[in-house]
């Protein structure tokens, strides 16, 4: 709580500048659209006022700065129209009961959570295997370690068409299944490491005590490192759940999807409506806060219940 | 069929030896070390060889990898082409650009305790997004060359760097600032000498993080338009025109390209901070 006048200053200043970005950045469209409607403006013809700088098309016409704050296809929208958009696309809809129709923006949010949802539950079952691989093989630790380090320098989105064309060869019917292997792939690797270090993190003292009680590899396991390892999961799973929303995301942009958030981005751009692109972003964000938070409440809750809490 | 015994067969023999260094007393060895994972690389190769050749997978789904090394020895120099066009111009310009911005920017804030207090929430809140979806409105806003992947790539590093930086300035403890503050040392060298470089193990954190986010940005944005040439330009009419041996000869310069631009920031980091912990080990 006592960053919350700091965050709400920073968070004003950044929607101040947005603000103030707006219009030199719609000057030339809104002075198109006036020139069009048959208004005078300074200079004449958009040919030369590209070859304009923006500070002087502002200087010149005063009175078109105000037609950039409300332009049906802004370079840079304002927030509010940003807000707008997003209401219209989802709560407005959700009103009228059409919350599942291929236009709201709830129904493409749903595509795209499931499949973030799936390849979050991949990866992180992926992640905590290896995990349990490399803490109890030296062999596995030797030759997976450095592989999973390597596999994260990859850029998946090189690979994202091929999963897509592979699977779909494969006759696997719709894009569920590529999106979520690609948002397993950014998942797995942040929990691999947490519970590579949280399945470690009990002393050698802790481990030799259970050897005193003469308990099998598994009890150990189970009532040892399984229980040491929990904070470093909901770490590290915070991390997985964003990294698998990103993937979602990226698996839906280049490769011609219908529907999912990543879709409207690309099918806004195809029809040049950035209002859509800027409400389907501000919608991928609002989910990664949700989606964040909820494990972050399950953290907290988790770990009181364990007696973990800090 | 004696592709598939083959590979089955040197997949039992690489696993074995592996498991035979590793119980070996070898296994501490540099060598060792270095070994192991290059067979189990090598030994993934040769299983996806024998796999695809054995079963007779069509090469228009997935190549086996001595075709796709082939198709890259023969286009070299479209790969080159492609790799200065995306990874010199896109990626690097974008990351130096954006490293620069996030370092200055967290020198700046870090003068203000309410500021940083404000900005790491929101930083890592942003670090988090899927920021990638605003490669189409950076395209069109910057045109179709270079610049905007550029672009994309410095608003996609520039947070993961800032947070990380913030963070890293705060890393030292009182009694040393007030070690400083006895030598009458003023902000400048407090800065240069105590707090930049406890600062270093994080910059180089988020240096890493952001080296991957580079070359995301730069190959996605690609697929929102680009002049014709490019890895992200290759890959989208690579996979629609059927040419899968050259897509694949792009993902392997993109995965060398990756682990190179990754393991120099991390020589960089092993040479700046040498005197870290995690550095000495």
């Amino acid at each position: 709580m006592r960053s919350f006048l700091p965050v709400l200053t920073v968070l004003a200043v950044i929607v101040g500048l947005w603000y103030l970005a707006v219009g030199p950045m719609n000057i030339r469209v809104s002075l198109d659209q006036a020139e069009r409607a048959g208004q005078v403006v300074t200079p004449e013809g958009s040919r030369v006022r590209q070859e304009t700088s923006v500070w002087i098309l502002m200087a010149k016409n005063p009175g078109q700065i105000a037609l950039g704050y409300d332009l049906e296809r802004p370079r840079l929208p304002t927030p509010v129209q940003v807000g707008q958009e997003l209401w219209k696309t989802t709560g407005e809809m959700a009103m009228r009961g059409r919350a599942m129709s291929k236009r709201s923006l709830i129904y493409h949010g749903w595509i795209t959570l499931q499949s973030t949802l799936w390849g979050f539950v991949l990866g992180t079952a992926l992640g905590i295997l290896g995990a349990v691989a490399i803490v109890y093989s030296r062999v596995m630790d030797m030759s997976l370690m450095p592989w999973a380090i390597i596999s994260q320098t990859i850029p998946i989105v090189a690979l994202a068409p091929m999963i897509i064309v592979l699977s779909s060869q494969l006759g696997i019917e719709g894009r569920g299944v590529p999106k979520a292997i690609i948002s397993a792939y950014l998942c797995y690797f942040p929990v691999l490491v947490g519970m590579v270090k949280g399945l470690r993190s009990p002393a050698i003292s802790q481990l030799d005590l259970l050897q005193t009680y003469n308990a099998t590899g598994l009890q150990a396991f189970l009532k040892l490192r399984l229980p040491s390892s929990v904070p470093y999961l909901f770490t590290s799973l915070k991390v997985g759940i964003a990294a698998a929303l990103v993937g979602t995301i990226v698996g839906e942009l280049p490769t011609g999807a219908i529907s999912g958030l990543g879709a409207r981005i690309l099918i806004g751009d195809q029809f040049g409506t950035p209002l859509s692109i800027w409400a389907a972003l501000l919608a991928a964000a609002i989910l990664a806060g949700i989606l964040v938070t909820v494990l972050d409440v399950l953290q907290r809750v988790t770990l009181k219940r364990m007696g973990m809490s800090a | 069929m004696s592709w598939l015994i083959f590979a089955l067969i040197f997949w039992a023999g690489a696993w074995a030896l592996n498991a035979w260094i590793a119980r070996s007393r070898y296994h501490k060895l540099r060598a060792a070390r270095v070994f192991v994972p290059v067979l189990f690389g090598v030994t993934l190769l040769i299983l996806w060889e024998g796999l695809v050749r054995g079963l007779g997978v069509s090469p228009v789904i997935l190549p086996p990898p001595s075709t796709v090394a082939e198709t890259f020895a023969a286009s070299t120099d479209t790969l080159w082409e492609d790799f200065q066009q995306t990874v010199f111009k896109g990626a690097m310009t974008g990351f130096a650009i954006g490293a620069v911005a996030a370092f200055g920017t967290a020198i700046l804030i870090d003068r203000s305790a309410f500021l940083t207090r404000g900005l790491l929430p929101i930083g890592n809140f942003v670090a988090a997004l899927p920021i990638v979806g605003i490669a189409p409105i950076l395209v069109s806003w910057f045109g179709f060359d270079w610049q905007s992947k550029a672009a994309v790539v410095v608003v996609m590093v520039f947070f993961p760097i800032l947070v990380n930086t913030v963070q890293g300035l705060r890393e030292t403890d009182a009694m040393q600032r007030d070690l400083m503050r006895t030598y009458a040392a003023s902000y400048v060298q407090t800065l240069i000498k105590l707090r930049l470089p406890a600062a270093m193990p994080f910059v180089f954190n988020g240096l890493k993080i952001a080296t991957t986010l580079a070359l995301i940005g730069a190959i996605v944005a690609e697929y929102f338009g680009s002049p014709t040439r490019g890895m992200g330009f290759r890959i989208s009419t690579g996979v629609g025109s059927l040419d899968i041996d050259l897509v694949w000869a792009e993902i392997a310069v993109a995965a060398l390209a990756g682990t190179v631009f990754y393991s120099l920031v991390a020589w960089l980091e092993k040479a700046v901070t040498f005197w870290h912990p995690s550095q000495r080990g």
